[in-house]
């Protein structure tokens, strides 16, 4: 019998169940068994081990039939902002406390329709609002990854840190993820993991709680570029129910992993190397160059013109569309209510349910974007953000026309910090977590981070890749061939 | 080429303490679309369903719910503006208009602010024969209805249901040409006409299907064409929103209510406040909205959550080949070619229902004599059955089958009237009744002239006082239509009877 | 970028009422210097050139789709009730509306 299946990533475990070297209940096992001894990682918030079992069953006897797709059996959590029918999701919000769904988002269905078994819901930032998950009404969810022997706990990133936690200390074999500035590379980056964001358009937002309709993507967390290969293309596909959803054919990722990166041209962007960026994360962007290099990609030094402007922009559409995809959430069909007082009317429960349902960092977003697209700001705020959102992405065309086939850059400014540290910041220095990922969604273009070595202190770093629109296959590939090079196998010591 | 000259209507003049003011008047005019589906979802729009059953969790603005836009709407809204002889913008887009309110779950309503679907055109507004005003139509938006509150099933709760929420809605934005209560109220019932034969509305104003939110500034004379020569708003008074009406009489009212008002304001040396009014039909008066005046900033911007809309225009031009004839070319082809009065006209193309009756009667018959029919005995008779055309009992064939009898002779017009009213209380065929019964008219002369005979040979008196007044020779044509039953042929006894009184 | 701005109290106290989220009256300096280090970073917009810049509409190129006029949907007012914190009789029910 096969030992630690837990640890499996997606493609040894699908080989395994090909082979009949185990099952999908045993994994499932396995890994329902790590969830419930990984209470201090605070990554699964929601666990559904019944369903899991079932579900895991069903796909055993599927794979007997010898006709079954790859993620068939496959444990993996979804993050608690995907609406799972029966489940609580809540955006890891007070505010949709209670919140069960009478429906399934459409990348959740088709994991589930391909036989994904699905272990519970997965912490995040509040309405995934944060870059440290530390605006969850869970609580915090925690890195698995220490700075040695240091005890600090630190943050898995944001906003799936849940998902990044719970994939890197294998608690699930993968996680489901959502990219609305860089919530699935900031957090793969923090520790360890792989973490793509596809091109916009490519997996359906439908069913999944809205943050910035415009930016939004739901995308795979794994631990290999493999993984990540396999669990995109069973998430990906034209969904008729979301009107930004691409009418294309969905490739054989993996088919395109050959690792031969030979004659690719790989950008170099020069406004990335940004001040005060730390020596560690220049040496890594070095050597990600390098690697490339070697394995045979010719390197051009490349301009991003626009990219200061990226994050400001980026801090103008995303809370105004998030002002107002937040203002369903009123007390009134679902969720919490706040307890209303004599003589109380209708104004004073959506001021009340909302000041309590909502943290801080969302009330603060949704008030920005309210003040953005107020009366005689609008010009002058949104309309200026989305023209600088024009300027990133002919950018980005410029160099893609330019013969780029794809662009090399750190995924974060730093490694994991610590939990709370942040705390007396003021919320532009969390924002400037972002800066190295948020150009990709204002673009809409697929990005994804890389595990490619460990800091001083022994947490994890990670590169960004940026492809061309609906090229994920060549981005996975070029990513696949810096996993290969970086041989990147470390794992966080088991402390919890 | 249609003729449409007319001449331009008086404006609505009222007497103020100190002098005379008009009324100036822009509509907003809300036109349920009828569709099946919703604008955004798949649920039903069916009237009158039990509470919430009509709800998708897309209206219901569930968490990750996104819209999907239905085509026939938005080709509603297309043939809508072409009935308006509006351009058609092939680029538009959808906004969010955001505002908290319990009927309106998403927090935003999505309408087109920035770019509408349809933009200027203009309807024709007769006031009588000959007197028309022309009203400009701004521009044609599809919008999504809100859901319903309802303030008196509990003393401190509103309930609230979704059926109505996402609606289609086209919001058909008028300039201030309309002059007048009656102006308005003409405007409204020709904008109905032609949803109607369009078919893009059904033009239902108690079920909501159709409403306005009614703008009603007042001016001094003469301001007006200032306006008109300059564009300048600045020439026409400060005007204020009466919302959501859906009477064409409470309309009418509360614009005259609401202008005197305005005038006293002013009069008074007062300044009229630019706001959002509600009409009283029970108190015969405006009062403000101040609750939604309160944060009147809606944050519109375009929604994210779809793409710009994007039409051919060979998809237009399909739509306009398919239009049917709308109510002014098929008034004027009555006209022209069935010779029918103005008045008649009207009536006839008011519902596209009362048309298509008519010209089934008159297909192959004398238009004239349709039309007669159709407006005397058979609208007389629905009105007093307080019914319409579209429940009549009698149908195009049956009353076009009496209209052959009367044309072909066989029957007088006074038996054709008893024959109506078989028709249309019994049922059955008009040629089978008079058969039956035995009405068919006599034409033979030699019945007839016996006939003659016997009443001038009864009446000898008679016969002198005719022969010395001819006028009285009437008297026996009576007689004789008595004693036939009234079967004979009138021309017949006509000539006879002058025949034999050697008139 | 034209709108030289410092948001004060009163101004956090109106976008607060905008959004409907309750805040203390002690809680709006702190709320307004918020605003202003969040907007004072937004501002670098301004050094940008948009001149003859179209603004991004949509990142996907392709048009929108439209469905079918079919009823699809609904019937199910129990579970559209079903999460309600307050329903009756079919309901949602919410605290008197005046109007």
């Amino acid at each position: 019998m096969m030992e630690d299946l837990n640890r499996l990533s997606l493609s040894e475990a699908r080989d395994a169940l090909r082979r009949r070297d185990t099952t999908a209940e045993a994994i499932t096992r396995a890994c329902l068994e790590a969830i419930d001894a990984a209470g201090a990682l605070n990554a699964f918030v929601h666990k559904t081990p019944e369903l899991a079992v079932a579900r895991a069953r069903a796909a055993d006897a599927r794979l007997a039939t010898g006709d079954a797709p790859d993620m068939c059996g496959l444990p993996v959590g979804i993050k608690d902002l995907f609406c799972t029918r029966g489940v609580a999701s809540q955006a890891g919000s007070r505010i949709l406390e209670g919140f069960v769904p009478e429906y399934e988002s459409t990348v959740s269905q088709k994991l589930a329709d391909d036989g994904a078994v699905m272990l519970g819901k997965l912490n995040m930032d509040e309405f995934a609002m944060g870059s440290s998950n530390e605006t969850s009404v869970y609580g915090n969810a925690v890195n698995p990854w220490r700075r040695g022997n240091d005890e600090t706990a630190l943050t898995p990133g944001g906003s799936s840190g849940g998902s990044a936690a719970a994939v890197a200390a294998d608690l699930c074999l993968a996680a489901t993820g959502t990219d609305t500035g860089g919530s699935i590379r900031q957090p793969a980056a923090f520790t360890g993991t792989v973490g793509i964001k596809p091109t916009y358009g490519r997996c359906s937002r439908w069913g999944i709680v809205a943050f910035a309709s415009s930016l939004d993507q739901a995308g795979p967390m794994t631990k290999t570029v493999r993984d990540a290969a396999i669990m995109l293309r069973a998430m990906s596909g034209h969904d008729p129910k979301d009107s930004t959803s691409a009418q294309l054919p969905v490739p054989d990722f993996e088919a395109a992993l050959t690792g031969d990166i030979r004659g690719k041209t790989i950008g170099i962007p020069r406004e990335y190397r940004m001040d005060g960026m730390p020596d560690e994360i220049e040496a890594l962007w070095t050597r990600g160059r390098e690697m490339m290099q070697d394995a045979g990609a010719r390197i051009v030094d490349i301009s991003l013109p626009h990219t200061k402007y990226a994050l400001p922009a980026y801090y103008v559409i995303a809370p105004a569309e998030a002002s107002s995809n937040l203002a369903r959430y009123d007390g009134v069909r679902y969720g919490h209510r706040a307890a209303l007082a004599q003589g109380d009317g209708i104004t004073e429960m959506y001021e009340k349910t909302r000041a309590e349902g909502f943290g801080p960092e969302v009330q603060r977003r949704v008030m920005i974007g309210t003040y953005v697209l107020s009366a005689g700001f609008y010009d002058a705020y949104y309309n200026r953000a989305r023209k600088v959102r024009t300027l990133i992405k002919r950018d980005f065309e410029t160099v893609f026309a330019e013969g780029v086939d794809a662009i090399l850059t750190p995924a974060t400014p730093s490694a994991a910090f610590g939990l709370g540290e942040m705390a007396d910041a003021d919320p532009v220095r969390m924002y400037l977590n972002d800066v190295f990922t948020v150009t990709v969604n204002l673009a809409g273009l697929p990005g994804i981070a890389v595990p490619a070595g460990l800091d001083r202190q022994g947490l994890p770093l990670g590169l960004q890749l940026i492809g061309r629109p609906w090229e994920e296959g060549a981005l996975l590939n070029a990513a696949f061939a810096v996993e290969r090079a970086a041989g990147f196998v470390a794992k966080p010591a088991k402390w919890w | 080429m249609l003729d449409l000259t007319h001449e331009t209507p008086k404006p609505k003049t009222i007497a103020g303490a100190r002098h005379d003011w008009e009324l100036v008047i822009g509509m907003e005019v809300h036109a349920q679309v009828a569709s099946n589906a919703k604008l955004f979802s798949g649920a039903s729009t069916r009237f009158g369903a039990e509470p919430n059953a009509n709800v998708s969790f897309v209206d219901a603005a569930m968490p990750g719910m996104l819209p999907v836009i239905n085509e026939f709407c938005v080709e509603q809204a297309v043939r809508t503006g072409l009935g308006l002889k509006a351009a058609i913008n092939l680029n538009s887009a959808f906004d969010r208009k955001n505002y908290f309110y319990p009927d309106l779950p998403q927090g935003y309503q999505i309408s087109q602010l920035y770019h509408p679907i349809v933009g200027e055109g203009e309807v024709l507004v007769e006031m009588g024969p000959g007197v028309a005003r022309l009203v400009r139509i701004e521009r044609i938006h599809l919008e999504q209805d809100a859901g319903k509150s309802v303030h008196d099933m509990d003393p401190n709760m509103s309930f609230v249901d979704l059926n109505r929420t996402g609606v289609a809605l086209m919001e058909i934005v008028s300039r201030p040409d309309i002059r007048g209560p009656e102006e308005a109220a003409a405007y409204i019932a020709k904008l109905r006409q032609i949803l109607r034969y369009l078919g893009t509305c059904d033009g239902n104003m108690q079920n909501g299907n159709l409403r306005a939110d009614v703008n009603v500034s007042i001016c001094r004379p003469g301001a007006y064409e200032k306006y008109q020569e300059t564009q300048d708003f600045s020439h026409l008074g400060t005007r204020c929103e009466i919302k959501n009406m859906n009477s064409m009489r409470f309309i009418q009212q509360a614009i005259e209510v609401e202008a005197r008002r305005q005038i006293a304001i002013v009069e008074a040396g007062g300044k009229v406040d630019q706001e959002t009014r509600l009409y009283d039909p029970d108190k015969g008066e405006t009062r403000s909205m101040r609750s939604k005046e309160e944060a009147h900033d809606y944050r519109y911007f375009p929604d994210p959550d779809l793409l710009p809309l994007e039409i051919e225009q060979a998809w237009v031009d399909a739509i306009a080949d398919a239009l049917p004839e709308l109510p002014d070319a098929r008034k004027a082809r009555y006209m022209a070619d069935f010779g029918l009065t103005d008045y008649d006209a009207t009536v006839l193309t008011a519902e596209k229902e009362n048309a298509a009756f008519f010209e089934a009667v008159a297909e192959g018959r004398d238009g004239k004599m349709a039309a007669n029919w159709i407006l005397n005995e058979l609208f007389g008779r629905l009105k007093k059955d307080d019914s319409d055309i579209s429940q009549s009992p009698l149908t195009p064939a049956q009353l076009g089958g009496l209209i052959d009898l009367i044309a072909a002779g066989d029957i007088s017009g006074k038996i054709a009237k008893d024959v109506f009213a078989i028709l249309y209380d019994e049922g059955g065929d008009a040629a089978q009744i008079v058969e039956a019964r035995g009405l068919r008219q006599v034409t033979d002369t030699g019945a007839i002239e016996a006939e003659v005979d016997k009443v001038i040979a009864a009446n000898p008196a008679q016969v002198e006082k005719a022969r010395a007044n001819p006028k009285l020779a009437g008297w026996f044509v009576g007689q004789v239509m008595k004693a036939t039953g009234g079967k004979a042929n009138p021309a017949a006894v006509n000539q006879l009877v002058s025949a034999k009184l050697g008139l | 970028m034209d709108v030289r701005m410092s948001i004060d109290a009163s101004t956090a106290a109106r976008v607060a009422k905008l959004a409907r989220i309750r805040v203390e009256e002690a809680a709006l300096p702190a709320l307004a210097d918020e605003f202003n280090t969040i907007l004072g970073f937004i501002e670098q917009l301004g050094e940008v050139d948009i001149d003859g810049v179209e603004p991004m509409v949509s990142v996907t190129p392709q048009r929108l789709r439209m469905r079918a006029d079919e009823v699809s949907d609904g019937a199910q007012a129990d579970k559209v009730l079903s999460n309600a914190p307050d329903a009756r009789e079919g309901f949602f029910a919410v605290p008197k509306v005046v109007e």
